[in-house]
């Protein structure tokens, strides 16, 4: 091959990588990891050669080729966690799950991950999980910490009312929890996502309660307007929930706590929203 | 047609045309690990740098990947060159000693110590497998998997890939497995068996007394006898 000829292609080169994250994404969004089933479609779908398609989806992190649990958690490991023996609280956590670092315990519960800075350094060291810090943590604080990630760290307390329940949802790609019990909507923590439309950018309090449409933000977000969602924690788009049924626009899928997915239409005012609990995701 | 000059030689030489190949066909060496004529230029193994530029902005690159520009000064053995290279042999000795195409670049570039943490990887991650396979053999079997020190090469899902046509292209081209060296490893991997050789080498004026270029390196099948 000719030098010049190898230059040429590399533009188009970057196109496909491109929309390939981005086919990767949605279906980390729909199965909350990347299933090798997926990946041969994805292959055979769009023609990208499976070395490429699996070669991007081994090198970033955000990716996961294997299920994931309920509940992410994540040792520092970062310098000043490190010299705070934050090792040690890691190898505690490894003994107490019986799993090493990027694996999930066998009945999905938990993710275990170490990051290498959470910027959270004075807190050293820290363990995050599903979005709560946890700041000097010792050996003997582990055990605590895991038990109330099991019994749930936003829980809320279901209703009698069949019609309106509230949900506990998670970010489909970094699995943080979403719940903001600071800012509660119909005496429940509210959901809280970043919004984006014209050229404003806020946050958006959703109502937890499945059946109640009450919002609140930061933006007064017009009638009809389309808005993009992104995860608050990782920034990302939650993307990847197909099409809403009643308006035709892109439905925002978030994960419920325990099995399953939610999405909203992501029109204001559309009230087009699907719940599926049938726990596909962890089946 | 760009002119320049390469180790004080003027010529020039079309667009497109890269470093390394302007100054081979000028006829000075320069060693390469990751660059084989007919597949695209690839810059991982570094052994190919040159330096370019005057004084204070004199700059090291790889030849491989470096297309030639007008009125540049290329520098192919200069002393910093020359450290470079021998710094980017002891690193590929520390992690591949067994590898006879690295030994023998070892021996020819007098590189007789290696300060790292001995390591026995069967692979250095030059790429050059991946291109044979993708541009030559038209197949795309296998890739680059995962990054940073978990980076290795294999099939997607490490299963029997589909496309494989088990052409053995991959293997041919490898410079880290294709080559046993047979010397009986020391704590720091040198070879170095062809330095003590009797009798000593023929083409020891270019080679100071080193004899890794015979195959089967001789050094070796005295050792085994």
């Amino acid at each position: 091959m000719k030098p010049s000829a190898h230059t040429d292609s590399k533009p188009q080169q970057q196109a496909r990588a491109g929309s390939l994250i981005a086919a990767l994404e949605e279906i980390q969004a729909r199965h909350g990891y990347l299933p090798q089933k997926a990946l041969l479609e994805l292959h055979k779908r769009t023609g990208a050669s499976l070395v490429d398609i699996y070669g991007v989806a081994t090198f970033y992190r955000a990716f996961s080729l294997k299920p994931r649990g309920k509940h992410l958690v994540s040792v520092c490991l970062g310098t000043a966690c490190h010299v705070n023996r934050a090792p040690v609280v890691a190898r505690e956590v490894e003994r107490l799950l019986d799993i090493k670092a990027g694996d999930t315990t066998n009945d999905r519960e938990f993710t275990l991950e170490t990051v290498n800075c959470l910027g959270a350094c004075a807190l050293g060291p820290v363990v995050v999980v599903d979005g709560h810090y946890f700041p000097a943590v010792s050996p003997a604080k582990v055990s605590e910490i895991l038990q109330s990630s099991r019994d749930g760290l936003n829980n809320v307390t279901v209703e009698t009312d069949q019609r309106v329940f509230p949900l506990a949802v998670a970010c489909a790609r970094c699995n943080h929890s979403l719940m903001d019990p600071t800012h509660p909507i119909d005496g429940h923590p509210s959901i809280r996502v970043t919004a984006a439309f014209d050229s404003k950018h806020g946050w958006v309090a959703l109502s937890c309660l499945y059946g109640s449409y009450n919002v609140d933000n930061e933006y007064e977000i017009p009638e009809d307007v389309v808005v993009n969602m992104f995860c608050p924690h990782c920034h990302a788009e939650l993307l990847g929930g197909g099409t809403c049924l009643e308006c035709g626009a892109p439905m925002v899928p978030m994960i419920v706590r325990g099995g399953g997915i939610v999405q909203i239409c992501s029109r204001r005012g559309c009230r087009g929203h699907m719940l599926d609990v049938s726990g596909a995701i962890f089946a | 047609m760009i002119r320049l000059s390469i180790n004080g030689l003027e010529a020039s030489f079309e667009k497109g045309t890269t470093l390394l190949e302007a100054a081979r066909f000028l006829g000075f060496p320069i060693p390469t690990l990751c660059h084989m004529e007919g597949l695209s230029p690839y810059g991982a193994c570094r052994l190919c740098v040159v330096e370019i530029g005057e004084g204070q902005g004199a700059k090291l690159v790889t030849s491989c990947t470096y297309p030639v520009e007008e009125g540049l000064h290329v520098r192919t053995a200069s002393t910093r060159v020359m450290r470079a290279r021998r710094m980017i042999i002891e690193l590929l000795l520390a992690s591949c000693p067994q590898s006879k195409v690295i030994q023998d670049l070892a021996s020819e570039h007098g590189v007789r110590r290696q300060r790292f943490r001995q390591e026995h990887e069967t692979c250095i991650l030059c790429g050059l497998c991946v291109r044979m396979c993708e541009e030559q053999m038209a197949a795309g079997a296998i890739g680059f998997r995962g990054r940073g020190e978990r980076r290795s090469i294999g099939t997607p899902f490490d299963i029997t890939s589909e496309i494989c046509r088990q052409c053995g292209g991959c293997i041919y081209v490898c410079p880290a497995c294709q080559l046993r060296c047979t010397y009986n490893a020391p704590e720091k991997a040198i070879c170095g068996g062809c330095a003590n050789l009797q009798p000593p080498c023929l083409e020891k004026e270019r080679f100071d007394d080193m004899m890794c270029y015979m195959e089967p390196c001789a050094a070796c099948e005295i050792k085994k006898d």
